[in-house]
């Protein structure tokens, strides 16, 4: 389809981290839900962990790490174990491409947040729990991410990761899945015509 | 696609011998598959029903509208409005009291969006509107064998129906709004068994939430639950739908139990068909179970009678210990940092300490059962003066049900104020909020920091047990309370 790309092809990352080492940040961290009502996609970086920048008046929070660092400068996010649990809200992902974030690195990141990353261009890196150990340990080490060779390097000390092949060959080429999906509509509509069973169970609302 | 979280290509995949015993989910995936799964590219999975909301779908319209896509199947769609919807009625000019312009806006979008795209929709006037996982089994949309989607991650709730039900991202929803399919990877699978009895007392809330603090908050990634056993059997549909609608809170898939005689009972009546085509389908889906000897990825046994009244002392959902154990001393930064934040320390117990809001509603305990559990603990009796309680039905439906049975005046006469349908205090973006720094006690599924209101501290639990709290003023076992006057 020619169409503007929905984001830059990504190959190799290079830059500094950031690190937020705490586990299990959920989805209503990275975004609280009384942001959600919105219709826009855009624009969100803004609204990023806004409870854990800003004070109960909105104050920015001088010391916190993400209102600290350069985002240009710190495309990685790194975080503790099961990043991204909880609300499947693609408002998250959202909000963190337009922070500035491209990967994020984890040794267990969430279903649900990881295919969402991977529809807006944000590299969900899984990762042994010794590499993740030193990423923690080192916030804003410098650190390769190639996704052709499915590696991550952080000086001499190399790590691999697995991405879905067809999500990796997505983000190499900038290339959301719809397009893809709908050259299948002769198939799916053969599917439809092939299965009865569901003729009597139509959605009647 | 199921993400990075997934194990190398190929590792999961099952013998694809005919003969080869299969689990529920094997039978349900295979039969959807437009295309099947390869090393370079997932499968193609048919759903047979979104649902859509007012909060994960504008932008999935947005999508396809940028692309001049129309809706591929607006007839297997239903919308309808919850999240961001006010839970008080609207004024005498019909002005309805949104919390702001922006979710007045979101529910005006979706309005037009099923007008434009011919979708059908649950509006303000609907009988039969509510919060998305409520009204979908209420409709006999959600049916044995289908899939189901939503941009919810709560959507696992229909699978009580033995449906593969999973919650998705926006750009999903505008997958299936544009195709009818999803890419999938396949999952591993689960089976939870839950055999005994549970005691009198204890709910299908406290196994859930027991479960969950088994498995760990992260502990079902990747995997589709199947909950099966003797204790699940004997639970009711909307006690299977409180258990399924968590299965995310272990980071599962998906949860689902197969269909039984229990599943047919509340199908009967409800599912669009005549009756003889009814009779007919229930003898297939009676059918559709896990067969003998079909493989899990993982087993995991668990005996009912373990199970007590249970409430989360954390700030994670398998945080929950019995109401009367002691929390335990914390073993890493974060129980640290979830104690500081809920005021609570370790060796005390979640009772030794105030609460100040009870909120029984949302998909995981608004249905009608929910409201008549709780109603039976404040019959007669006041909620606590320092305690402020709301009680948020599922769906008109189930509101409705309640107030033919008196239910409301029971919560009225109790104290407690009794509101419109919607997703309210659980989400907390309709304005519907805890103060900062105060306990409530929730009968919904996420006690994350924030979740309830910035600063809210949350404490989970079932209904019975939330309903006595607002009577206590804290955390008890309602079977603990004084009995109430018999005049």
């Amino acid at each position: 389809m020619q169409r503007e790309l929905p984001f830059e092809p990504f190959r190799i990352l290079s830059s500094r981290t950031m690190v937020l080492p705490q586990e299990n940040i959920d989805t209503d961290q990275i975004i609280p839900a009384r942001f959600l009502a919105t219709t826009q996609r855009h624009g969100l970086g803004e609204l990023a962990f806004y409870d854990w920048r800003r004070d109960a008046e909105g104050a920015a929070r001088p010391d916190h790490v993400l209102n600290r660092l350069d985002p240009a400068g710190h495309r990685i996010l790194v975080a503790g174990r099961n990043f991204g649990c909880g609300s499947s809200r693609e408002h998250a992902p959202w909000a963190l491409v337009d922070y500035g974030f491209r990967a994020v690195v984890s040794s267990e990141i969430a279903e649900i947040f990881a295919a969402n990353a991977l529809n807006n261009g944000l590299l969900p890196v899984v990762i042994d729990e010794k590499t993740h150990r030193l990423l923690l340990e080192r916030p804003g080490a410098e650190v390769v991410i190639d996704l052709e060779q499915e590696c991550l390097r952080l000086g001499t000390h190399q790590a691999a990761f697995k991405v879905d092949s067809f999500a990796r060959a997505c983000l190499l080429q900038g290339a959301d899945s719809l397009g893809w999906l709908l050259t299948a509509e002769p198939d799916i509509a053969r599917f439809e015509v092939q299965r009865n069973h569901l003729r009597e169970t139509e959605a009647t609302a | 696609m199921a993400g990075a979280a997934r194990p190398a290509a190929g590792e999961t995949l099952m013998p694809s011998s005919a003969a080869a015993p299969r689990t529920l989910y094997d039978k349900i995936w295979s039969s959807h598959l437009v295309r099947d799964e390869t090393h370079d590219v997932p499968a193609i999975l048919y759903i047979d029903v979104q649902l859509l909301h007012e909060v994960t779908s504008p932008q999935a319209f947005a999508m396809l509208h940028e692309r001049g896509l129309p809706v591929r199947r607006p007839d297997r769609h239903l919308a309808t409005f919850d999240h961001a919807v006010p839970t008080r009625p609207a004024g005498e000019g019909g002005e309805r009291p949104f919390v702001s312009d922006t979710a007045r806006d979101q529910v005006e979008t979706l309005a037009s969006n099923a007008r434009r795209h011919g979708i059908p929709l649950l509006d303000w006037e609907d009988p039969r509107r509510g919060v998305v996982h409520v009204v979908g089994p209420e409709l006999g949309l959600t049916l044995p064998g289908t899939t189901i989607v939503c941009g919810d991650s709560h959507t696992a709730t229909h699978g009580a129906f033995g449906a593969l039900a999973f919650g998705i991202g926006t750009s999903e929803v505008a997958h299936v709004l544009a195709t009818q399919t999803l890419l999938q990877r396949r999952s591993r699978t689960l089976r939870v068994t839950v055999d005994g009895a549970l005691d009198d007392g204890v709910d299908a809330k406290d196994l859930v939430l027991y479960l969950i603090s088994r498995l760990g908050i992260g502990g079902a990634t990747g995997y589709v639950i199947e909950y099966a056993g003797s204790a699940i059997a004997k639970i009711g549909m909307e006690g299977r739908m409180t258990i399924c609608n968590m299965s995310i809170e272990a980071g599962a898939r998906a949860g689902m139990i197969a269909p039984d005689a229990t599943t047919i009972e509340y199908l009967r009546g409800r599912a669009p068909m005549s009756p003889e085509a009814f009779e007919r389908q229930a003898k297939e889906w009676l059918e559709l179970r896990s067969d003998e000897g079909a493989i899990f990825d993982r087993e995991v046994r668990i005996d009912a009678s373990e199970v007590a009244p249970m409430a989360t002392w954390g700030t994670t959902p398998d945080t929950a210990i019995g109401i009367d154990a002691a929390i335990p001393e914390p073993g890493s930064a974060g129980a640290q940092r979830a104690l500081d934040y809920m005021g609570f320390a370790g060796g005390e117990r979640v009772a030794d300490h105030p609460i100040d809001v009870v909120f029984i509603g949302s998909c995981t305990n608004g249905r009608i059962s929910d409201l008549r559990a709780a109603a039976a603990v404040l019959r007669g009796r006041r909620v606590h003066p320092d305690v402020t309680m709301l009680v948020v039905p599922g769906s008109s439906a189930v509101r409705d049900q309640a107030e033919a049975e008196g239910l409301d005046r029971v919560f009225v006469e109790a104290g407690a104020d009794w509101r419109l349908p919607g997703c309210s205090m659980c989400i907390a973006m309709n304005g519907d909020l805890v103060p900062p720094g105060k306990r409530v006690v929730s009968t919904s599924n996420r006690n994350f920091e924030g979740r309830q209101g910035p600063g809210a501290r949350t404490i989970l639990t079932g209904p019975a047990v939330a309903a006595a709290a607002a009577v206590a003023g804290r955390v008890v076992d309602p079977r603990s309370l004084e009995p109430v006057d018999a005049a």
